[in-house]
């Protein structure tokens, strides 16, 4: 069974985590990948960089920016993580934006993440229509769950199509935002996380965008089975390095 | 795949085009492609997009004969004046158009992004004229570069955000007015700038500027006695002067189009904004179409000495006219477009924005025959560009 799938049957909320790959320095993808395993972590992100990347602040843009000049490419990181899997085991998303997988050839990129052992990606600008037309035989050929994001403008009726078309979980992301916004999850936030409670998908949802710490990860998972924090982590890096990784998730789920 | 030059069902061109877009831009991006077929045709639009385009922006612009340049390049050159457009360029053609469409879809804040600054010119005027609030992603970069037009703007009531991130030029700005749109998705329309971005804006915007090309037919019809010249030529940034002067003549295969990219220091000098020339197919603020970028698929930064034509894409509708060969496509270098700038001042009295200088100059690379009619879209004026003529030929 895909390892996201596996996980997201525990009976618990899953904390989430993503960085940048290359970020702070080159080498750190799995210095990284087995603190946060240790720390307990749920589910990664592996944030592959793009000089363009159009839904993230501006913590995610510098920290993509300097994995770029670091040299990271998705042949860079798919050696990084080549023998990944020896040492970490919860389930690995790969989540990046559109251009450099097809630059790298998708059927190419898809059969290294099932080498390697990753569960699934996130491509932000990689609509529904597309992936169904073009896309989905082939993730699904090389057994890689395909996350869809929804928002509180998302229509029902398109939540519904969401639904249908995702694997795993989907991504609910907090806000009318990109990543890194400040938030504090007032009422709006809360009466959008329980509309979407009430529809009964059949894919649990993990919220992600605006989590930073302890107090908006529990209002976050109320009622969503888990949530994701980014640029809060990546801040972290940016002033400790690959240092007390494990304090930082400590505080988060306390 | 569609076969013909115009957009197809699924906002397609060939293979090139589609939306690409991020989830929270879908609500905006559907609402924008179920309505603008319909505003665009709906008769209050057109009569009050007409009447500002006659009153306003003074069209018809004239299609002038250019005598002594045509003496001097033995053959029949006219130019299309949109240099005479309010604002001194085609771009207010485009925003003219989108601030009536965003008034009908009640949207009550206004974004775009911009490069040279003509189009965010444009676009704070036509919000001034409107009484919308205005704000303009341009390039920290872009800013110095162009001050008169930043200072331009702030006078028309906009507010100018510097783009600060990756390279701080036009693709940045661009980012930066999506990210603006994902942040406020209910009240903000966005205005692009060219034939860019995800379906609909690439036909959108080719709509808005196919005023370009209706006029020529029915002036050359006049001057000319017949409505198809043999040769039309336009610059080509993003693409929108040249897709409005093409519009009319797509399906007209008996006219050659001529598109004309930006050289810079020459096409493999690594400083070069020519990209169909050292692009390949990919995907860049939602359209997939024609861009440079490395062979791991980062997006890399153009360069030309005309603000307005380094973009590291191309329309997804200028990515299939060449690919299919519908259109030629040349490119000028810096030097060769400031000459041609220089040369039509001389011989015409005309200033061009470097920009439109660089489809003056195709008249260096092909040879025209005398009995020829040759279109030449002056896309702008020179004035925003005199700080670099100035410093060029040290005036
Ligand atoms: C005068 C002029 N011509 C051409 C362009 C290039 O844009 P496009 O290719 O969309 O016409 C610009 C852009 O700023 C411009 O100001």
């Amino acid at each position: 069974m895909n390892r996201i799938t596996h996980k997201l049957r525990e009976n618990k909320k899953l904390l989430s985590i993503y960085f940048t790959a290359g970020y702070p320095q080159i080498d750190d993808t799995k210095t990284i990948l087995e603190q946060l395993e240790k720390s307990g972590v749920d589910v990664v992100e592996i944030g592959l960089p793009f000089s363009d990347p159009l839904a993230d602040g501006p913590t995610i843009q510098a920290s993509s920016t300097q994995a770029l000049k670091n040299g990271m490419t998705s042949e860079k990181l798919f050696e990084q993580l080549k023998d990944i899997r020896k040492s970490v085991s919860i389930p690995l998303i790969i989540m990046g934006y559109f251009n450099p997988m097809l630059q790298y050839g998708i059927e190419k990129f898809c059969q290294k993440c099932e080498e390697i052992g990753i569960d699934g990606l996130i491509i932000p600008d990689l609509p529904l229509e597309v992936y169904t037309e073009e896309y989905q035989e082939i993730f699904q050929q090389y057994g890689l769950q395909n996350i869809f994001l929804i928002t509180p403008q998302t229509t029902e009726e398109r939540i519904q199509q969401i639904d249908q078309v995702s694997e795993g979980f989907i991504y609910m992301v907090s806000s009318a935002s990109i990543t890194g916004s400040t938030n504090s999850f007032g009422e709006a936030q809360q009466a959008y996380f329980e509309r979407i409670d009430q529809m009964q998908l059949q894919h649990p949802q993990i919220v992600g965008f605006g989590i930073s710490n302890a107090e908006t990860f529990q209002k976050a998972t109320k009622f969503a089975k888990g949530a994701i924090i980014g640029s809060a982590f990546i801040k972290h890096l940016t002033e400790n390095g690959t240092q007390h990784i494990d304090g930082f998730i400590k505080q988060i789920r306390m | 795949m569609s076969t013909t030059n115009h957009i197809n069902e699924q906002g397609y061109y060939g293979e090139y085009g589609g939306a690409f877009i991020p989830e929270m831009l879908y609500p905006n991006i559907a609402q924008l492609k179920e309505n603008y077929l319909a505003i665009l045709s709906e008769q209050s639009f057109q009569e009050e997009y007409q009447q500002l385009l006659r009153d306003y922006v003074g069209r018809p612009t004239p299609l002038y004969f250019a005598k002594r340049l045509s003496e001097k390049y033995n053959t029949n050159i006219y130019l299309k004046r949109e240099d005479l457009c309010h604002t001194g360029a085609h771009k207010v053609n485009n925003t003219v158009g989108q601030i009536l469409l965003a008034k009908r879809l009640g949207k009550k804040r206004i974004i775009a992004e911009t490069g040279a600054g003509q189009h965010g010119v444009a676009t704070a005027t036509v919000c001034a004229l409107m009484g919308m609030p205005c704000f303009v992603y341009m390039g920290e970069i872009d800013m110095k570069r162009q001050a008169p037009n930043v200072a331009r703007m702030k006078m028309l009531g906009a507010e100018v955000i510097p783009s600060t991130s990756g390279s701080k030029t036009l693709k940045d700005a661009t980012n930066d007015a999506i990210r603006d749109w994902i942040n406020h998705p209910e009240e903000t329309h966005y205005i692009i700038g060219s034939v860019v971005g995800p379906h609909p804006y690439p036909d959108m915007v080719a709509r808005l500027q196919s005023i370009i090309s209706q006029e020529i037919k029915l002036q050359l019809q006049e001057k000319e006695n017949r409505t198809q010249p043999d040769h039309i030529i336009a610059c080509v940034g993003g693409g929108s002067n040249a897709a409005g002067a093409f519009y009319h003549y797509l399906d007209e295969k008996e006219v050659n189009l001529i598109a004309v990219e930006a050289a810079g220091k020459g096409i493999n000098s690594g400083e070069s904004a020519a990209t169909s020339q050292l692009g390949n197919n990919g995907i860049i603020h939602g359209s997939k179409t024609l861009l440079m970028q490395s062979k791991d698929g980062q997006i890399t930064e153009p360069y030309s000495i005309s603000a307005g034509l380094d973009y590291p894409g191309v329309g997804p509708m200028h990515a299939h006219l060449f690919s299919s060969k519908r259109a030629e496509f040349l490119s000028v270098t810096d030097d060769q477009a400031m000459q041609a700038g220089a040369e039509l001042t001389k011989l015409e009295g005309i200033i061009p924005a470097i920009e439109s200088a660089h489809a003056l100059a195709a008249l260096g690379q092909k040879k025209f025959q005398p009995d020829e009619v040759v279109v030449i879209n002056l896309s702008g004026r020179g004035d925003k560009d005199l700080e670099t003529y100035i410093n060029y030929f040290d005036l």
